[in-house]
């Protein structure tokens, strides 16, 4: 190119690119804040941990408690329900996982992996339909577990989805015994 | 604005030629006003008018029941019933603008089909059905989040579950969920976003509907024969056509007082006919109603997001659902280019007219799956009508246009006319 104009041209032409591009950057920058206020508050996102004393829950009952918004199911499992949540073979899973946030991402839905403790006496669950966020009604559905009323989604007695449009197991937060008898939810300074 | 030829705006007096050569404005509005209209149109083109009606009807009550809203989860539902029993006709208020949104959607769904029918979608008026798709979307969004703000337990559930769509995107489903909400449940950042989004979308509705009326005043009216207005002259044109006003104007406002005789004897008599009575319960996010539904202009497009329960391959069942759900919309709004037929009106298309009542059937029944719980049969046959609505867009039409044998159209919209009303013979 050793034209005098095509020069120019090509100045012109990186001018426009760069007033495009800054004016491009510069939208952006504008914009971001406007979609960015949408996003969970300070507030919002404060550290939420919750203890729960769970002396009162008599075998074959749950407490629902709400933590962050949403109900959490604090289940004190009965012999059966153990006996029936175990006796259940992994591959006739819908959702092989553990779904929970305890363990690792990769975690099999064995009935251990689904209780916060190794008896599987205490089952903590996010009460909160995998399908569109329903609260599942406990003691109820084909399974003996929990049956969701809006969409028809059938839990067993590890709160694993079985039957229903639901994708995934019920979400199990972060939760431990921080003595014998109470359990602490989520986690400091998350 | 172009198209047929007609009279146009002359400015007469010194003011009017003063103020047209500046703003030319009353030309505008008398181009709009007298636009030629085919003179063959019949009943089911008196919709737009109750449709601009009810927008109008929907902004004016909506601003001042805003005046005593409070837009937060502990006044939201207390602020509802200070209206209903307290400012001064606030009951007549709110129960016309939830009684509007019902008129608003049944007749949306009638022009729509309208429009399906006559083949009203066709080159050229491709681009006045998209707009007016996107009005019908902007609607139903519009509807969604003002069913929100009573913060009845219908409101919150139903807010749940349809947020709840958009987390079941794979990926990034839960962090636009979340971004939508501004946590991590339906709460008070939710509320207010509704509230504001709810009072903005009217507007752009607004906006669009001007848009959606200056494409087919450049278009021109389809009409029931689908054949188009004869353009060489005015003269010619005057054969097919009449002025908008005063011939369709008095047409479709003795339509609209007949239609708002029945709509204000429901918003006097039986004003939550179309509401579900557990949205007067104040919204609990520890209790689920046994049985959530949408309000009734959703229940055909709810049951098609229920129909699919299985998955394929590694798309989830509630992934496809969604899918499903905004796909039967993006059918039919892509219907101008699905269609292959030249004949536009469906009074001349013998198999079309089968196909087309059947589509109709389908969305009623769509609609009763919908209102029922997903058990027994609902879920089999919300699939079976959601394969039906596709099939009709994405199969039927495009075929039709290849094996159908059309009837003979008449040439003209005059031809048509008077064989309908054979003119007096000259005196």
């Amino acid at each position: 190119m050793s034209h005098a104009e095509d020069q120019s041209g090509s100045r012109r032409d990186f001018l426009y690119v760069a007033t495009a591009a800054a004016g491009a950057v510069a939208t952006g920058a504008a914009v971001w804040p406007l979609v960015n206020q949408m996003n969970p508050s300070a507030d919002v996102l404060a550290v939420a941990t919750k203890e729960v004393d769970v002396t009162a829950i008599e075998a074959g009952t749950q407490l629902t408690v709400k933590w962050l918004g949403k109900p959490v199911f604090i289940r004190h499992r009965t012999d059966e329900e153990i006996t029936a949540a175990r006796a259940v073979d992994i591959d006739d899973l819908r959702d092989m996982l553990a779904e929970n946030d305890n363990l690792d991402a990769s975690a099999d839905a064995s009935d251990m992996n689904r209780t916060i403790d190794a008896e599987g006496k205490w089952l903590v669950m996010m009460g909160v339909c995998t399908h569109l966020g329903c609260i599942p009604l406990g003691d109820a559905g084909d399974f003996g577990g929990w049956f969701c009323p809006c969409h028809g989604s059938h839990y067993d007695t590890a709160g694993r989805i079985r039957k229903g449009p639901a994708p995934r197991n019920l979400d199990i937060p972060v939760a431990a015994f921080v003595s014998d008898l109470v359990i602490k939810l989520g986690k400091d300074g998350e | 604005m172009g198209g047929i030829p007609h009279d146009s705006y002359e400015p007469k007096s010194g003011f009017e030629k003063w103020l047209n050569s500046r703003l030319p404005v009353v030309g505008l509005i008398y181009s709009t006003l007298m636009i030629p209209t085919p003179k063959n149109l019949n009943w089911w083109w008196i919709f737009g008018i109750v449709l601009a009606f009810c927008l109008v009807l929907q902004i004016v009550t909506g601003i001042v029941l805003a005046m005593h809203y409070t837009p937060h989860v502990d006044q939201a539902f207390a602020s509802i019933e200070h209206i209903m029993r307290d400012v001064n006709g606030g009951w007549a208020l709110r129960y016309l603008h939830m009684n509007g949104a019902s008129l608003f959607f049944f007749a949306v769904y009638i022009h729509i089909f309208r429009g399906l029918y006559y083949g009203s979608y066709k080159a050229p008026r491709e681009i006045t059905w998209i707009v007016g798709m996107l009005i019908y979307l902007l609607m139903m969004a519009t509807a969604f989040m003002g069913y929100v703000l009573p913060w009845g337990q219908m409101s919150f559930w139903g807010a749940t579950v349809i947020t709840g769509l958009f987390g079941a995107i794979p990926g990034i489903g839960e962090t636009i969920q979340t971004w939508l909400l501004g946590g991590p449940s339906v709460d008070n950042a939710t509320l207010n976003r509704f509230f504001s989004l709810h009072y903005l979308l009217p507007f752009v509705i607004a906006g669009l509907v001007i848009v959606h009326v200056w494409a087919f005043h450049t278009t021109g009216n389809n009409n029931p024969t689908g054949v188009e207005v004869r353009r060489e002259s005015k003269a010619i044109a005057e054969k097919d056509t009449v002025p908008f006003w005063p011939y369709y104007v008095i047409k479709d406002v003795f339509w609209l007082v007949v239609i708002l005789v029945v709509f204000v004897a429901i918003v006097g008599f039986m004003p939550n006919y179309f509401g579900d009575p557990v949205n007067y319960v104040e919204a609990n996010p520890l209790s689920t109603p046994q049985h959530i539904v949408p309000e009734w202009y959703f229940l055909p497009f709810y049951a098609i997001l229920r129909g699919i329960t299985f998955d394929i391959l590694f798309l989830e069942a509630k992934f496809l659902g969604v899918l499903a759900m905004f796909g039967s919309i993006l059918v039919m709004a892509l219907v101008p280019w699905l269609d292959t037929s030249r004949v536009r009106s469906g009074r001349f298309r013998p198999q079309f007219k089968y196909w087309f009542w059947l589509l109709v059937i389908d969305f009623i029944i769509l609609m009763w799956c919908g209102s029922q719980p997903a058990e027994g049969l609902v879920p089999l046959i919300s699939l079976l009508g959601a394969i039906y609505w596709f099939a009709y867009f994405l199969v039927i039409l495009p075929l039709l246009g290849v094996t159908e044998t059309p009837l003979d159209q008449p040439k003209t919209i005059a031809d048509d006319f008077d064989s309908h009303y054979p003119p007096t013979p000259a005196e």
